[in-house]
């Protein structure tokens, strides 16, 4: 175990330096950083070339990415065009954006696998039914409709919630966007669960349980549900990082200050050290979910052994 | 393990049917069990009779889609329903129709008084759980012991079932286990709380033959032990042959023969139970061409009028079309009667006499 764990860890330099010189090479190809700073107006020669010679920009592409990954393990991810280093930027985006997907999350776990068990227990019923035609609404609108609707009818219409999310993001504020956020995800669970549930049901061990006279709920918490969650929480832990980087049309419509916030910014203003930071964290938040679920695997299926 | 039909007739009686008087521990009367489809009714079981005492062994013989299975469901209150529903009949088991029960009277009975094995243990176990805790998982919910009590008494079933080392094996999971070895702790699952009846569905089917004679010889020895009574559902002649008292033949839902086990193989009085005694390969008949039923099992959604088996049986005349034959009690060619043997068929006289 230990030593698959070592493996996982080191295949995740090369995947590291991949993404980190895509983005980097990405970034550079949107254009003249230096006039994007200047915005609609067109910079002065002069002044925009002794920029481009203070940020580096005249360097060929690889050795503006050697220095600046140069930075990176000196701690340095550079700074921002207005001076502000992006480690800065990272410390007050990065706490917002996951406090926000972890409520997300709680109710995709929660909303999610509940409707799926309800669902898959009761094929072919009206709950059923019910669970099936909603999420799959759910899932055929864009986001940020449901984003912008929810927000126009929750906020400001009935004015139950708070329609965008004052500075500290306090949690009873990040509900409505954690909804909205959560939405496509929770509709994937619930579908996914509904399936896993209504197969294992049929399961010759679901059975045995029943022929050792099992009281129906133990039957299904013990040894349904068990069973039936493992794929289920494989999506789950893949889902956590593509819900922190799904945070940035949430965060746009709510106008939370996270990850999305910045990120928007950096790419407005193609201003390297913000974007490739910021995906950078995003890449090895991803990572690491995707090896806890893999851990998390082998504990929950005893046939699967890391070796 | 080919069985050579003359050679069951040595292998029997064990002095279990001393008893007689007394009234069986499961009776069965006429049960009906249909199928509700999306392609429509399909008749599963349709007038079934039979009974087993303590102590008793009866094998359930047939095809696949006989009915076999589904009548043993029906008895432990396990069938799927829906599609599945008892649809007539009596289950009497200790004197009191379990079709009468609350389906919580019925869980309760289930695992402490009956208990079912079934045939493919990989699947039949919970691969998420240690055998431990799944044999533990008894005596918790039935009896409400401790988690390290119920561990202990996991070990004492493992050993009494022969699984070595069975103290440090408590922890593995099925998957860990071999075929054999995990058939037994499906044994030993069934047996925990000492039911009086088991019914094993196929027990041996996934086991290759040298571990099914180990198997079922533990069962028998484990049901002697214990005198419990015990259903054997099989399609494998060779394995009923040597533990079973009785055997009842099912075809289409019904019993189409029902013997003490060595008259069966000696003379059967239905052609589908010749048919397959004679399908059974034997060392004195080797080189020629192994016998077949022609055809195949009937559809359940459209099983054929008179008696089900018509469209394969070689003896099939106009009657056998029209006519459902009840079980006739089978005598001796002067009219003496047999005891426990019957067979429903017009021809039943032809076919064991003649």
């Amino acid at each position: 175990m230990g030593r698959y764990v070592i493996r996982r860890l080191l295949q995740m330099i090369p995947v590291f330096i991949g993404t980190t010189f895509i983005i980097f090479a990405m970034v550079h190809a949107l254009g003249d950083p230096v006039a994007a700073l200047f915005g609609d107006k067109a910079p002065d020669p002069a002044v925009a070339a002794q920029i481009r010679q203070q940020l580096g920009l005249n360097d060929p592409l690889i050795v503006q990415y050697g220095n600046y990954m140069k930075g990176i393990f000196t701690g340095d991810l550079g700074t921002t065009f207005s001076g502000q280093p992006v480690t800065e930027l990272l410390k007050t985006a990065y706490p917002t954006t996951l406090k926000l997907t972890l409520v997300a999350f709680t109710f995709e776990v929660i909303i999610g696998i509940g409707l799926g068990v309800i669902s898959g227990m009761r094929r072919g019923k009206l709950a059923d039914t019910g669970v099936m035609v909603m999420t799959l609404i759910v899932i055929s609108i864009p986001t940020f409709v449901i984003g912008y609707v929810l927000q126009y009818l929750f906020g400001v219409k009935w004015g139950i919630a708070d329609a965008t999310v004052p500075e500290g993001a306090p949690i009873q504020s990040l509900i409505l966007p954690g909804i909205v956020l959560a939405s496509v995800s929770l509709a994937y669970v619930a579908r996914l669960t509904r399936t896993t549930i209504a197969e294992n049901s049929k399961a010759d061990y679901v059975r045995t349980a029943v022929a050792k006279g099992l009281p129906r709920r133990r039957v299904v918490t013990h040894h349904l549900l068990r069973n039936s969650l493992i794929p289920v929480i494989t999506f789950l832990g893949t889902d956590l990082g593509a819900l922190m980087g799904g945070a940035l049309v949430t965060e746009r419509i709510f106008n939370i200050h996270g990850v999305g916030y910045y990120l928007y910014q950096g790419i407005l203003r193609q201003n390297t050290p913000t974007v490739v930071g910021f995906v950078t964290v995003l890449v090895i938040v991803f990572l690491l979910a995707n090896l806890l679920v893999d851990l998390l695997y082998a504990v929950l299926d005893p046939r699967i052994r890391y070796a | 393990m080919g069985i050579h039909a003359t050679e069951v007739t040595a292998e029997h009686g064990r002095g279990r049917t001393a008893d007689s008087e007394d009234a069986p521990l499961l009776q069965v009367k006429d049960l009906h069990v249909e199928f509700r489809t999306r392609d429509g009714l399909a008749k599963a079981v349709n007038g079934v009779n039979y009974s087993v005492r303590a102590g008793e062994t009866l094998a359930i013989l047939g095809e696949s889609g006989s009915g076999k299975s589904v009548s043993s469901q029906a008895v432990m209150g396990i069938l799927d329903s829906p599609p599945g529903f008892v649809t007539g009949g009596e289950i009497v088991f200790k004197d009191q129709d379990l079709l009468k029960l609350s389906s919580e009277q019925r869980r309760k009975i289930r695992g402490t008084q009956m208990a079912m094995i079934f045939q493919d243990a990989l699947s039949s176990l919970n691969p998420v759980h240690t055998v431990g805790t799944q044999l533990g998982e008894m005596f918790r919910v039935h009896r409400g012991t401790s988690k390290a009590e119920a561990k202990k008494k996991a070990v004492e079933l493992m050993e009494r079932v022969g699984i070595p080392a069975a103290k440090e094996r408590v922890n593995q999971y099925p998957h860990q286990f071999s075929g054999g070895m995990r058939q037994r702790i499906m044994i030993a699952m069934a047996l925990a709380l000492e039911p009086d009846l088991i019914i094993a569905d196929e027990p041996t089917t996934a086991l290759d033959v040298t571990v099914q004679a180990q198997v079922m010889e533990l069962l028998a020895d484990l049901q002697r032990e214990y005198n419990m009574g015990l259903i054997l559902i099989t399609h494998d002649l060779g394995v009923v042959a040597d533990v079973a008292d009785k055997i009842a033949v099912m075809y289409a839902g019904r019993i189409v023969e029902t013997a003490p086990v060595h008259e069966l193989y000696k003379r059967p009085a239905h052609p589908y139970t010749r048919g397959l005694l004679d399908s059974i390969p034997r060392l004195d008949q080797k080189g020629q061409e192994l016998y077949a039923i022609k055809g195949l099992p009937p559809n359940l959604l459209r099983i054929p009028s008179g008696c089900a088996f018509n469209p394969r049986c070689p003896m099939a005349q106009e009657i056998c079309r029209s006519e459902v034959p009840p079980l006739h009690a089978v005598t001796e060619a002067d009219g003496a009667p047999i005891e426990g043997r019957g067979s429903a068929c017009h021809f039943w006289k032809e076919t064991i006499h003649g």
